[in-house]
């Protein structure tokens, strides 16, 4: 693909799902620099003029396109700040898929802190998927801080997957959302951190218009003796709903920190919120064993699904 | 054929050590479906799963098939031709039925390889294939599922702790055929069946007794039915008729 080398292509299969060329609109960042870019007739990507980060337009009433803007990092101690800034023209409907990986095999730390900007026009319904993955056996960490912002107008939707399975040692990503009335905020974050890796995961969404919805769901793994933190906050602004659910594995001598929280400033705003944290149970691996796996294969198996 | 000699198996209560289980021998003949009933608390459950590896005898042998079986893990017995019914099936979170069945199964069968094995419980397949194995499924649902499964494992010896518990009236019957039908295609393998239920007895081969941790009688169905349903000393809820549910027989 393009000119990306093998461990740079790996990356992106397993950012982007991305084996060739994608269909769309595109930008794929390697090493700080473009390796690829194309605009389309209803998507243009304009890279900012100090080079570090992008303008997404997407013209209103576009349908059923998509926007791939991987990054991989394969040089060691390379730390960069790019903001992505994505208007959403009205009625339009769109997949954006992001996501970074770092391979560090050297002794510096490689950091990549991309912070994205959605502004989302009314009636648009767009699909956000962000995978983070690490791989390298050098000793320079691998450090993710992923700041992500929309603004939502009336009866747009968002539905947000975020997903770091693997490898990124350090994060801490923050997302902040306001929502108009009739505006549906989906968020599914699944994390898992082991060897002693942290993780923080802050939420911050406003509910301000009538019939606005929110739903922030995450699922997390933590083991070995690696450290979580999900710190959730709807605040609910007008008669709206929202709802926010933590539920985490905990295995080995992992830590997790669970923090929901709720903020009602209407008397019409309904919020709840969940959060639930315990190891896997006893019964269910059992279980699993009188299939014939073994208690570390049925553990692999509880694991995948819930993070599924 | 499984055979248990002298199986005896007690816990540390608040009291001192309780005996539960006591000097039990019996034996599982091949293509035969045994039930093993008896009252609440008399040790039926922790006998399947003595048998199943979950639970460690303090003495006495298990032989399968004249191997012994008895320090083997749960693992090790269910890849050596061991099935176990849960009597209350475990739920997880993001794992599907069609997962469940290709583990149950050893290998990523087609989907609807995995489909015969829900509408042989009288599940509509296609309704439940990609459905979670979690909270949104009903206990009668569960329960058919955790039976789809040991059915899929395809066992030597097939255990089900109390398949009735949690199960609905119209459920029920559905169920017994269910197990009418595993008895035709018994070949080759056998079945053991810890319940209450008359009608579960009634398509019993052999019939055991187990009360107070003590195997108090055995032999076929029609040995041993009569004595229970006759007499005063007759196990309450081998009385009950239909499908009420535990503790609720009404004599």
């Amino acid at each position: 693909m393009l000119k990306l080398d093998e461990i740079q292509q790996r990356l992106l299969m397993e950012v982007a799902d991305l084996h060739k060329v994608p269909e769309g609109a595109y930008n794929i960042r390697s090493n700080s620099q473009s390796a690829g870019r194309r605009s389309t007739e209803n998507i243009e990507i304009i890279p900012r003029e100090d080079g570090q980060g992008l303008t997404v337009k997407i013209k209103p009433g576009t349908q059923n396109e998509s926007v791939h803007i991987p990054v991989v990092m394969t040089k060691s101690g390379l730390k960069e700040l790019v903001y992505n800034d994505f208007y959403i023209g009205e009625g339009s409907k769109v997949v954006i898929v992001a996501g970074c990986g770092i391979d560090n095999c050297g002794t510096q730390d490689s950091e990549h802190d991309g912070i994205h900007r959605f502004y989302v026009g009314k009636g648009a319904n767009v699909r956000y998927v962000e995978k983070h993955y690490g791989s390298g056996t050098g000793s320079g960490k691998r450090i993710l801080n992923p700041g992500t912002e929309v603004y939502m107008e009336e009866d747009s939707t968002m539905e947000m997957e975020m997903v770091q399975i693997k490898g990124v040692d350090d994060t801490n990503r923050t997302t902040t959302a306001e929502l108009a009335a009739g505006a549906k905020l989906v968020v599914r974050e699944r994390l898992m951190t082991h060897g002693s890796q942290n993780a923080i995961s802050t939420y911050v969404v406003n509910l301000n218009g009538e019939g606005a919805t929110a739903d922030v769901v995450s699922r997390s793994v933590a083991r070995d003796d690696s450290y979580q933190k999900f710190d959730a906050k709807l605040l609910g602004n007008a008669p709206c709903s929202g709802h926010t659910e933590c539920d985490s594995i905990i295995m080995d001598r992992g830590r997790i920190l669970a923090v929901p929280g709720l903020e009602a400033n209407d008397v019409d705003a309904a919020l709840v919120h969940e959060a639930a944290i315990g190891k896997i149970a006893g019964d269910q691996i059992i279980k699993l064993m009188t299939l014939g796996l073994t208690e570390q294969e049925a553990e692999e198996q509880i694991i995948n699904g819930f993070l599924k | 054929m499984l055979e248990l000699q002298n199986i005896s198996f007690g816990v540390n209560d608040e009291g001192g050590e309780k005996e539960i289980i006591r000097d039990v021998s019996l034996t599982i003949p091949d293509n035969k479906l045994v039930v093993i009933t008896g009252p609440n608390g008399g040790g039926k459950s922790t006998l399947a799963r003595l048998i199943a590896g979950i639970e460690k005898p303090c003495s006495g042998k298990i032989l399968l098939d004249g191997e012994d079986i008895t320090s083997l893990s749960v693992t090790d017995r269910a890849r050596k031709g061991i099935g176990y019914a849960f009597q209350q099936p475990v739920r997880f979170k993001g794992i599907q039925v069609l997962d469940l069945i290709r583990l149950a199964i050893g290998s990523k069968v087609s989907v609807s390889s995995a489909c015969e094995y829900l509408s042989a419980v009288g599940l509509c397949a296609r309704d439940y294939i990609g459905r979670e194995v979690n909270s949104s499924l009903s206990g009668g649902e569960l329960k058919r599922i955790e039976i789809a499964t040991v059915l899929a494992k395809a066992s030597r010896l097939s255990v089900f702790d109390e398949p009735e518990a949690g199960i609905d009236l119209w459920s029920f019957q559905n169920l017994i055929e269910v197990f009418r039908g595993m008895r035709e295609k018994i070949s080759g393998s056998s079945i053991l069946i810890i319940s209450h239920q008359e009608r579960i007895l009634n398509i019993a081969d052999e019939v055991m007794v187990l009360k107070n941790g003590v195997l108090t009688a055995s032999g076929t169905r029609d040995e041993v039915l009569p004595g229970l349903m006759g007499t005063g000393d007759a196990i309450p809820e081998c009385r009950m008729v239909g499908a009420g549910k535990e503790g609720e027989a009404t004599c």
